[in-house]
């Protein structure tokens, strides 16, 4: 059996957890893929998380990616962070850069085990603003530059591929060189606020291949999460693992110890238990309904006759959830043109699926439904809590271009 | 180096490098924990039992996890016996 067929039928632990520490963050960018903004205040406490690095090192999950929100605004997160390297779980995060500021920056060099990734949407700040918010360009360019200045080695660029930003992979890699960093690209995805921009923002079919090609002919030292394979259709397969590792090989751990499928799927359909459940993350991940079901051999569905199948797998299970095409059918940018006729043929009456999780500042105050609450009745609107003065970003109400 | 046992063998991981592999079957498992019990790869690959149709790809196996710097060799058996660790 391929190696890749027996991460189909899932692993002891996963290889790649993402950990979103908080819904809390400075910024609001546009697509977002948790639609971050306030912090819960069922967040796990710092005990709690460092329980979680406990598991973790027993399970042998030898790193994880850190995320959010914007961790490092968690005032725990340097402690955390400590602790996980100390008990063997390496730890990757992402992040705007907003606290990385000359101090942090030296500390960072000085611990070993730890991978620095700093989120940029656009080789300059009109296009990297348009989409993170005004100030969050410089705010990165200034994270990398105090990186550089304490001997910070090789971190990490971290670009959402756009429309607006394709044609801008050379000058993303020249910043990346300039600052001694490894290029990072990934696939935006219709999750979070993500789904109300998708259509704007998404790559045009002539762009994938675009993107492709750049990969093919550019992509060495260039990472990319495994989140193109989608376009592995064209041709020649990317490196990496061509498969969705949904449940399989990833998942994700949200700030309250909700555990996903993977971070693009943070919906109740892909909740597989929470940490805080009696035999924590180590039951959820090997014992729990949603994860066993995903490991089951899939059929390929409407894909199946496609002559690509092998090479796309159908795409990402989360692309496909939350604009509304079935799970066995294409991805909604299958390279072949399936999914953009999917997307056409979805009629007035397809829902789409929302998130209920969102902790927007513009939405109301912890919007989620109780999971245990019985779905198919209109629930009455969760309570909507006022903010409070800290509550507030500096950014609360400043338009975002394209927003 | 830690390994991890997985169904298909194993997922090795040197926390140096932080370079994550796979030993694809048991036997390589065998041959990879077996490696300081022998005096080389080929007493290691013998004594888990190899099928000698299948030694060449355990030996680019062995070669890959090297390049990686996931394995090294013993410098005094390596260059008594010249073989590739």
């Amino acid at each position: 059996m391929k190696l890749t067929e027996h991460f189909q039928y899932g692993l002891n632990s996963p290889i790649c957890l993402t950990w979103e520490l908080t819904y809390a963050c400075n910024l609001a960018c546009v697509h977002c893929l948790s639609s971050s903004g306030r912090r819960d205040p069922r967040e796990l406490t710092t005990d709690e998380a460092k329980r979680v690095v406990d598991e973790l090192q027993k399970m042998q999950v030898f790193y994880v990616n850190i995320g959010g929100g914007e961790p490092t605004v968690r005032p725990d997160f340097w402690e955390l962070l400590d602790y996980s390297i100390d008990h063997n779980v390496g730890v990757k995060f992402s992040t705007n850069g907003i606290k990385l500021d000359p101090a942090r920056a030296a500390q960072l060099a000085r611990t070993d085990y730890v991978d620095v990734q700093i989120s940029l949407d656009g080789a300059t700040a009109d296009v990297n603003d348009h989409v993170r918010g005004p100030g969050s360009y410089d705010t990165a360019m200034r994270a990398l530059e105090n990186l550089a200045s304490a001997g910070f080695q090789q971190p990490k660029i971290s670009v959402v591929m756009t429309r607006q930003n394709v044609d801008q992979l050379d000058e993303f890699k020249a910043i990346a060189d300039k600052f001694g960093a490894q290029l990072r690209i990934t696939r935006l995805r219709p999750s979070g606020r993500g789904a109300d921009v998708w259509d704007e923002l998404h790559p045009t079919a002539a762009q994938q291949r675009q993107l492709y090609d750049w990969l093919v002919a550019r992509g060495d030292g260039v990472l990319t999460g495994d989140s193109f394979f989608h376009l592995s259709a064209y041709g020649e397969a990317l490196p990496g693992l061509n498969l969705c590792g949904a449940g399989r090989v990833v998942c994700l751990i949200d700030p309250v110890g909700d555990v996903y499928a993977c971070p693009f799927a943070i919906h109740d359909n892909f909740l597989a238990g929470n940490v805080r459940d009696p035999g924590g993350f180590e039951r959820v991940w090997q014992a729990s309904e949603l994860f066993t079901e995903l490991r089951q051999p899939q059929t390929g569905g409407a894909c199946r006759s496609c002559g690509h199948y092998d090479a796309c797998q159908g795409g990402c299970m989360a692309a496909k959830f939350f604009t509304g095409l079935p799970l066995d059918g294409p991805d909604p940018e299958c390279v072949r043109g399936f999914g953009e006729q999917a997307l056409a043929a979805r009629s007035g009456e397809t829902t789409i699926p929302k998130s209920e999780v969102d902790h927007s500042r513009s939405a109301p105050r912890n919007s989620r439904v109780n999971k245990r609450a019985p779905v198919g009745l209109p629930l009455a609107p969760p309570p909507r809590r006022p903010d409070r003065a800290c509550d507030a970003s500096p950014l609360a109400g400043v338009p975002v271009a394209g927003s | 180096m830690a390994l991890r046992p997985e169904p298909f063998g194993a997922l090795v991981y040197h926390f140096g490098t932080r370079k994550l592999s796979f030993l694809k079957t048991p036997q390589l498992v065998d041959v990879v924990t077996g490696l300081e019990r022998h005096a080389d790869v080929h007493d290691a690959i013998e004594a888990a039992g190899v099928d000698l149709a299948q030694r060449p790809a355990y030996l680019r196996a062995l070669a890959g996890l090297a390049d990686a710097g996931t394995i090294e060799p013993r410098p005094t058996t390596a260059t008594q016996n010249g073989e590739p660790a």
